[in-house]
């Protein structure tokens, strides 16, 4: 057993052939973990006492001749902006550094009903703001595939777990790319599904109305099952939808001939060929396994990270106002005011790029602002939307590059912001219209690096999504 | 201040009664231990998120309609952003540009006038905690917070700027809480903090029609504070005017220990409160066909009510309008009318006797010892001439003390009308026998001296023996 290379199916292929236990595989993935975590700083907590409980009981189950679950003895790592009931979660920031959640998201419930083992919680950039990890309190990730760059952002930590072999699966969140990202700069796949399709109840908010909880895994398949057992309604939700959970690893086997793909011009425009060529490349796999390609046009494309970074920073500002000082969290030692705790707590407990998103966000809704900037962004918004709602009346996916260039050097962009956000052109039109999307990965540049593809679908479609991308990783033979 | 008129306007906030908070599962019960009903969604941890009760925008609905107002068909929430240590998300979640209802208004009588007042909005909102200054040994370095109030649903009723005088204000804020009690929207109990307003007051001189700068004085929680405050701002503000300055616009506090009002902040240093749609909460749809339910489940509001005790009982304008001052006296009254067949008796009843008691003992309706099943049998008994109307008043005060019925009383004091024939005509035959002087006049043709001697019989039966009797007894007699 290569640790480092199972999948979700092999697990549950060894436990029933007993060649190993639930608590013997976590023990042992734990101390693999502990053992490689200092080459990247991917994990910030392990959860030993939890995950081994956890294990025990898939155990006992399977001693019981019990169903164990979709997920039953895989470990998993948590992205640390969602909460875990008496584990330590710190959002990788100093505000919350000390922080134990007395619940549980309703995405961690689910996946410990499912089996899963949550071996500990991933690092990420502070809040979740962040494309290359850089932002964390606790210290960058380095990226598995090569330690001087960076895993991408915010969700690094997770798609390092996954990349360095110290989890077989892990949950992230997307506010604007932040799965899709790291995980093509680490060669995994992850998945944004649709907005409202997994609870948001008890992801840390960033920004409420773009942000998604998806799986990072070294297989298709694994994510169409993680997610699997996450999607769904949830009553603490009033924003995650009704509508069915099919069985997306069930249907992964399905024919994608004469599905219809588009490639939108605007994202190909300049492109860098180190990116281009493995882009088209991918795009000749799947014509050959009998996709139509045809070009499209989503013309409001240039207004999109504008249009985000002002919903976002809005959202951001009233959603980091709770992190005062006053009941949980960090607060300042020097603290004899009201005034004075508000300030010095939040002035030392957020980093610089949380500071800089809460001061932008306070300006564009603050009084004579608000239809300059919110409103009007909120209008764009839905224009961007309009546009892949025409595009999807033509095709049944699109397929686009995951970022304009392949991890970079650690430290490499750290003080130029804008240069940061851009990274995230090809990502953030996704969640800005709250469409599935996930990086699936298509080979290398010439240095080495991995490139991710991005496929689009329309709202709901993840199992089109994750059948296009199963077929094309079987054809291209990328499996991590 | 003859020169100037005042202007008001009144922003009132009830609490809902419901059982749960408006975002939330916990309990809205008052006088918990402190921080004990609360979840993660109502202390605002990180990742909890709110979702509307549906309890709540019933209630919130029917009090719009018990407002006159028109419920929106599409509503939405919005964040109200500013810190405070009892508020624990850092915003407030209300609404904004598009409220629950629009356009409502009430009518209030002062000084026998009907005057319309303008209700430009209802919205909703969730409460904050409560901040505790005092009562603790490091009060005076530390604030401590309870937060089992967080997440309260509350309406904001929004008046336009109509009100003209502090007795309309307090006429006004009177109806609101009438209007929201018979709808059962809301207990109104201003000391459990069910109610409470904000009065913005503006001067400016006779005919004019610009408005003048306002003052916005924050949590009045009683109609006598009300009235304090803005007849305080009115001679403020007019002597600022007087003298030559000018009134600034900013928030002010009632003292009520001083009846002042004091500064709080300016314009300047005013909360910008960053307002954007809740994006946690989809938008309130309120159907057509839930609407028309709603409508159609209201209880009777005071203003109708007090028309059906006029055609339907035959009551007086005056005491219809005492009657329907609360819904419990409306009920209490109702009941009593109910089981005595005499509904003006009932409202003579209770509108004078036992009011006077009630006020008297500092009491309010729903405390009187007496049930208003008790006022019925009271009046029944003297109908059927078991008990004159004097021995009834005699009685009325005993009821009061000891919640006993009018029949066990009479019944315990012997205090029973007599009526018998036989046991009156001794008694009349007595006093025949010892009044001979006042007999030799009557027969002489003063037949006005009947009166002294039924007197004398009721005197003799101490007050039991049924007068009509008496009287036709006597006048057989003397033939
Ligand atoms: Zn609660």
């Amino acid at each position: 057993m290569n640790i480092a290379k199972l999948t979700i199916p092999e697990v549950q292929d060894g436990l029933r052939r007993k060649q190993f236990t639930a608590v013997e595989l976590t023990t042992e993935a734990l101390r693999f973990a502990q053992a490689e975590n200092p080459k990247t700083n991917a994990y910030l907590t392990f959860s030993d006492e939890r995950a081994l409980a956890a294990a025990a009981r898939v155990d006992a189950k399977l001693a019981a001749g019990e169903q164990i679950g979709s997920l039953g003895g895989v470990p998993i790592a948590v992205k640390d902006v969602i909460v875990t009931k008496d584990v330590k979660t710190t959002c990788a920031s100093k505000i919350l550094s000390n922080y134990i959640p007395p619940y549980d998201a309703t995405a961690v419930e689910r996946l410990e009903a499912a089996g899963g083992i949550i071996l500990g919680k991933a690092n990420c950039d502070e809040f979740a703001m962040g494309s290359s990890n850089e932002n964390s309190a606790f210290g960058p990730v380095r990226n598995p595939v090569a330690l001087d760059r960076v895993p991408g952002g915010s969700s690094g930590g997770s798609a390092a777990v996954v990349a360095q072999g110290t989890a077989v699966v892990s949950l992230g969140s997307d506010t604007g790319g932040s799965i899709r990202q790291p995980a093509s700069f680490c060669g995994c796949v992850g998945v944004t599904p649709t907005y409202g399709r997994v609870s948001r109840y008890g992801l840390v908010a960033f920004a409420s109305s773009l942000d998604h909880i998806g799986p990072f895994s070294r297989t298709v398949a694994d994510s169409a099952t993680l997610l699997g057992a996450i999607a769904g309604r949830d009553e603490r939700d009033a924003t995650s939808a009704r509508h069915p959970v099919p069985d997306y690893a069930a249907l992964l086997g399905d024919s994608v001939k004469g599905l219809k793909l588009g490639l939108p011009k605007e994202y190909f425009a300049g492109l860098a060929p180190e990116t281009g060529d493995r882009i088209m490349a991918g795009v000749e796999i799947l014509k050959q396994l009998g996709c139509e390609v045809t070009e499209v046009s989503l013309p409001h494309t240039e207004y999109a990270i504008a249009t985000y970074y002002i919903i976002c920073t809005a959202e951001v500002s009233a959603n980091l106002s709770r992190f005062d000082g006053a009941r949980y969290g960090v607060r300042s030692s020097k603290s004899d005011t009201l005034s004075d705790m508000y300030k010095n707590s939040r002035g030392e407990g957020f980093g610089t790029e949380v500071k800089r998103r809460i001061m932008l966000g306070s300006y564009v809704l603050s009084h004579g602002y608000y239809d300059a900037f919110y409103l009007k962004a909120q209008k764009v918004r839905n224009l961007l939307t309009q546009d892949f709602t025409k595009a999807f009346e033509q095709v049944d996916a699109l397929i686009t590059p995951v970022s304009p260039f392949p991890a970079f050097k650690i430290g490499e962009k750290v003080n130029d912001p804008i240069q940061m956000y851009l990274s995230d052109i090809y990502t953030i039109t996704g969640d800005l219209a709250g469409i599935p999307c996930m990086s699936v990965p298509c080979g290398t540049t010439p240095d080495g690096l991995p490139v991710g593809m991005q496929i689009l679908t329309k709202h709901f479609a993840e199992d089109v999504m994750f059948r296009l991308a199963h077929q094309y990783e079987k054809a291209g033979g990328f499996t991590a | 201040m003859a020169k100037y008129e005042v202007v008001i306007g009144l922003e009132v906030h009830a609490q809902l009664s419901t059982r749960t908070k408006i975002f939330c599962s916990c309990p809205t019960s008052f006088g918990a231990q402190p921080n004990t009903n609360v979840c993660p969604v109502c202390l605002g941890l990180p990742g909890a998120l709110p979702v509307l009760s549906r309890g709540a925008v019933e209630l919130g609905a029917k009090g719009a309609i018990a407002l006159n107002c028109a419920v929106q068909p599409e509503s939405v929430f919005a964040r109200k952003n500013y810190f405070y240590p009892d508020l624990p998300k850092g915003y407030q979640i209300s609404q904004f540009d598009k409220p629950l209802a629009l356009a409502g208004h009430l009518d209030v009588h002062v000084n026998g006038e009907t005057k319309r007042i303008g209700i430009t909005r209802v919205h909703m909102e969730d409460d904050a905690g409560k901040s505790v200054h005092d009562g603790f040994k490091d009060s005076d370095r530390f604030t401590y917070v309870d937060l089992n109030r967080s997440g309260t649903p509350l309406i904001e009723i929004v008046s336009e700027p109509d009100i003209r005088s502090s007795d309309e204000a307090v006429e006004y804020f009177n109806e609101v809480r009438q209007a929201l009690v018979f709808a059962e929207v809301s207990a109104c109990d201003m000391e459990k903090g069910h109610l409470r307003c904000d009065a913005n007051v503006s001067m400016r001189l006779k005919g004019a029609e610009k408005f003048g700068t306002r003052a916005e004085v924050k949590n009045l929680n009683s109609f006598r504070f009300l009235k304090q405050a803005i007849e305080y701002e009115m001679e403020r503000q007019v002597e600022i005017l007087e003298s030559g300055g000018r009134v600034i616009q900013e928030t002010r506090l009632f003292n009520p220990d001083l009846g002042e009002t004091i500064s709080m902040r300016s314009k300047e240093e005013a909360h910008d409160y960053r307002y954007f749609p809740e994006p946690d909460l989809i938008p309130v749809h309120v159907s057509q066909e839930w609407l028309t339910q709603l409508k159609a489940s209201m209880p009777e509001l005071p203003q109708a009510r007090r028309a059906r005790f006029i055609n339907e009982y035959g009551l007086r304008d005056y005491d219809a309008q005492i009657l329907t001052s609360s819904r419990d006296t409306a009920d209490y009254f109702e009941r009593a009318a109910r089981a005595s067949s005499d509904p003006k008796q009932a409202a003579n009843w209770v509108v004078g006797d036992l009011a006077g008691l009630l006020k008297a003992d500092g009491k309010e309706i729903p405390e009187s010892p007496i049930p208003a099943e008790h006022i019925g049998e009271l009046i029944t008994l003297i109908t059927t001439g078991e008990l004159s109307g004097k021995l009834a008043k005699e009685i009325f005060p005993k009821m009061y003390a000891t919640g006993d019925s009018p029949s066990v009383i009479a019944e315990r004091e012997g205090l029973k009308q007599i009526s018998d024939t036989g046991a009156l005509e001794k008694i009349v035959d007595e006093i025949i026998a010892s009044n001979p002087k006042q007999v030799e006049q009557y027969k002489g043709g003063k037949t006005t001296v009947i009166g002294f001697l039924v007197g004398q019989v009721m005197k003799q039966s101490r007050g039991q023996a049924n007068p009509a009797t008496v009287n036709a007894i006597l006048a057989e007699k003397l033939k």
